[in-house]
């Protein structure tokens, strides 16, 4: 199998993924698509560790998936404290970082 | 010998130390103390003359290297005195006219609750104009300049309560500013041009320098010497600095002060011998003082202030002689001498007549004193008749030489500035004779004042008339023992240069046509004021006299020009800072402020329009990358 078409996937994810980032208020969901954005990355790197024939692309996306479990824990106990104080996961109600 | 020059200056220094720390309790024997320093440095100053008398003329200079002031390489100050024939005569002026001068103010200052302050600042004066007469370098008599204004600001300001003394003070002060500012950009010229500002040294450059640096130099000392010597047009602080007791007006008329500007010219002769033009301004500046000060004290009703136009008159004569160049200088400071005599005694007899007259200084309200003062009436009197020339006594020799070298000038220039000199002359003893007159002849005018109380004119004590007497002595003798034999070019002239001057008519002629005019002056004087009685209150006057009681509307001049034209010119500048320098910085912060607030809304604390921005920036890198790419 042509081994482009991974990377159309891959391509396909990451859009979802932003697309889902940019649109979404639910800060879980938002959350789901950063985890989803990472993936298609990871993806891609693997598909290009396979087309050049070298095991860079592999070790990158073991690194990612390190950075996503540390990411995963912080980002839920944040998500997790947000929703106690405010009774909300929406990410548009926690708007005060501003002037 | 020469270990004694410092000792000349540091003994009123010395006073001035230990009366101004000394605290009020010196003030019983203060005066004493100021006076005492006072004298002892007249008999420094007559030790070595003594000394200097029995050298060989041309070997009389000497000079002490005190220490060295600012030693940097390329710029060397040294405090190095310098005493030779001019210096000398200086200082035995300043040193024995101002502890005569010391001595008055003891009696005339006696019931003045700050009179130890009052001599404190008096030493002052001396240590300030003696350093400036022994300076053997400009830096160093800029310094003994500075001095002697600080010390004219405190005396002429030292009845302070009186808000007249506190602005006539300021005047002075800021009149002889304009002045020091000729005399530093002087300096600074001399540097660049002579690499040095020592007399020596100076004077052996002048003949290899370039005639318009000379000039400028030249004009630069000129306006250093109107300021201190009160010439036109930076004399109009002299009428109001009578506001300062009147010994000080006695100091600061005959010692010291205005002889300071003659003092700078004659010293820097060789740099004005160099500059024919600045000359010519000097003799024009002086044939201008002298006529309009003799009209100024024409005018005057207040015997200070006409004996205050006198003085600048005088100084006039000095001027002109001095801007005559070599003919003229060793008469510019024979006049400065005998001039120091008589002026001296004449502000000293107006104090006393003052003194006597509960400080009236209207000479309408005096009139027949003589009765009732009578060594004032005669020391007086004798100072009069030598200040009008009168033939045997001081003012005749000095003055009537002046003339003489005025006329020597040759040309059309020689008769304009001798004819003016004459003028002068006329007006001097229409002047004088009109004060003379006033005081002590005719009848008694005074009356009693709001109070009741009526003046009770008494002779003043011996503190008061013992220097009345030296110096009226001095009047009459000087100019005689000066011109026997012409001692005192003789004297003067390894210093100064002289050549003989050949005036268009003889000398005889000169002083024939002197006394005449003197006696045409003096005649008017007293068949205006001798002949009818003085009225109490002055008449209206022609407009002339009217402009001359105004000081020729100096005042005025100076408010319309310099006053009026300073205000519109710093009006401008506000303006312009307002609007132009204060319009870019606060339009640029407002441009600034404006687009911050803008860029602020960015900021709206979303998350998901940060995400946007992010995306949006990393899709702009990534169209840029491929764009290069491609490209």
């Amino acid at each position: 199998m042509n081994p482009v078409n991974y990377l159309y996937l891959a391509a396909l994810l990451f859009t979802i993924g932003a697309t889902g980032v940019l649109i979404r208020r639910n800060a879980i969901v938002v959350f789901m698509c950063v985890e989803l954005m990472l993936n298609a990355c990871n993806l891609a790197f693997v598909t290009f560790s396979r087309m050049h024939g070298n095991l860079d692309g592999q070790i990158i996306a073991f690194f990612t998936m390190v950075v996503a479990a540390a990411e995963v824990v912080v980002g839920l106990a944040i998500i997790v404290s947000l929703f106690r104080t405010r009774h909300s996961a929406s990410v548009d109600d926690a708007s005060l970082m501003k002037l | 010998m020469e270990n004694l020059i410092a000792l000349l200056i540091a003994a009123p220094l010395l006073g001035a130390a230990v009366l101004l720390c000394g605290g009020r309790r010196l003030d019983a024997v203060g005066h004493w103390i100021g006076t005492l320093l006072a004298g002892l440095s007249f008999v420094f100053g007559a030790l070595l003359f003594a000394d200097m008398l029995g050298k060989a003329a041309d070997h009389r200079t000497v000079t002490q290297h005190l220490f060295s002031w600012i030693p940097v390489s390329g710029f060397q100050a040294d405090v190095t005195f310098r005493l030779d024939q001019l210096s000398m005569t200086f200082v035995l002026l300043i040193t024995g006219v101002g502890s005569l001068i010391h001595l008055y103010s003891v009696g005339y200052m006696e019931h003045d609750e700050r009179r130890r302050r009052f001599f404190g600042y008096l030493n002052l004066f001396l240590a300030a104009m003696l350093l400036l007469v022994l300076a053997d370098n400009y830096l160093l008599l800029y310094v003994g300049w500075e001095g002697v204004g600080l010390a004219s600001y405190l005396l002429i300001g030292f009845w302070q309560h009186k808000p007249s003394a506190a602005t006539a003070a300021k005047k002075a002060f800021l009149v002889n500013r304009v002045g020091d500012m000729g005399l530093s950009i002087a300096i600074m010229l001399m540097f660049t041009t002579f690499g040095t500002f020592a007399f020596g040294p100076v004077f052996a450059d002048v003949s290899g320098t370039g005639e318009g640096k000379l000039t400028a130099i030249a004009l630069m000392l000129l306006l250093a010497a109107c300021g201190k010597s009160a010439q036109v047009p930076l004399q109009s602080w002299l009428g109001d600095a009578m506001e300062g007791p009147t010994p000080v007006s006695a100091l600061i008329h005959a010692a010291t002060m205005v002889t300071a500007g003659v003092y700078l010219i004659v010293r820097s002769g060789a740099v004005f011998n160099a500059a024919p033009d600045a000359q010519l301004v000097v003799t024009v500046v002086g044939a201008v003082t002298l006529l309009f000060g003799a009209i100024v004290g024409c005018a005057k009703d207040d015997i200070k202030k006409a004996l205050a136009g006198s003085t600048m008159s005088q100084i006039g004569y000095m001027v002109l002689a001095a801007g005559l160049g070599p003919i003229g200088y060793v008469f510019a400071i024979m006049h400065l001498v005998t001039h120091g005599f008589f002026k001296a005694g004449l502000f000293l007899g107006a104090g006393s007549v003052m003194h006597g007259m509960n400080d009236e200084v209207d000479m309408r309200k005096y009139g027949g004193l003589r009765k009732y003062m009578p060594v004032t009436f005669v020391t007086f009197g004798l100072g009069y008749l030598a200040i009008i020339g009168f033939p045997g006594l001081s003012g005749f020799f000095s003055k009537d030489k002046i003339i003489e070298a005025a006329f020597a000038k040759g040309g059309t220039e020689g008769w304009i500035l001798g004819g003016a000199a004459l003028l002068g002359a006329a007006i001097t003893a229409y002047y004088m004779t009109r004060v003379m007159i006033m005081t002590f002849f005719g009848e008694k005018r005074w009356q009693p004042d709001e109070h009741g109380h009526e003046p009770h004119p008494h002779e003043s004590p011996k503190s008061m008339t013992i220097p009345m007497i030296v110096l009226a002595f001095g009047s009459v003798f000087a100019g005689g023992l000066f011109s026997f034999g012409d001692r005192f070019l003789h004297w003067l002239e390894p210093v100064t240069g002289h050549q003989e001057g050949h005036p268009p008519v003889s000398a005889a002629v000169v002083t024939g046509a002197t006394l005449v005019v003197l006696l045409v002056g003096a005649g008017i004087a007293y068949v205006q004021y001798g002949r009818r009685p003085v009225p109490v209150v002055a008449p209206r006057g022609s407009l002339l006299t009217r402009a001359a009681r105004r000081d020729l509307l100096q005042d005025d001049f100076n408010h319309v020009v310099l006053v009026r034209g300073g205000e519109h010119l710093t009006r401008s500048l506000v303006y312009m800072d307002h609007t132009v320098v204060d319009g870019v910085v606060n339009g640029t912060a407002a441009s600034v402020g404006g687009l911050s607030g803008r860029l602020r809304r960015l900021q709206n604390g979303y998350a998901r329009s940060y995400a946007v921005s992010m995306f949006g920036g990393a899709a702009v890198l990534v169209a840029l990358t491929l764009l290069m790419r491609a490209v």
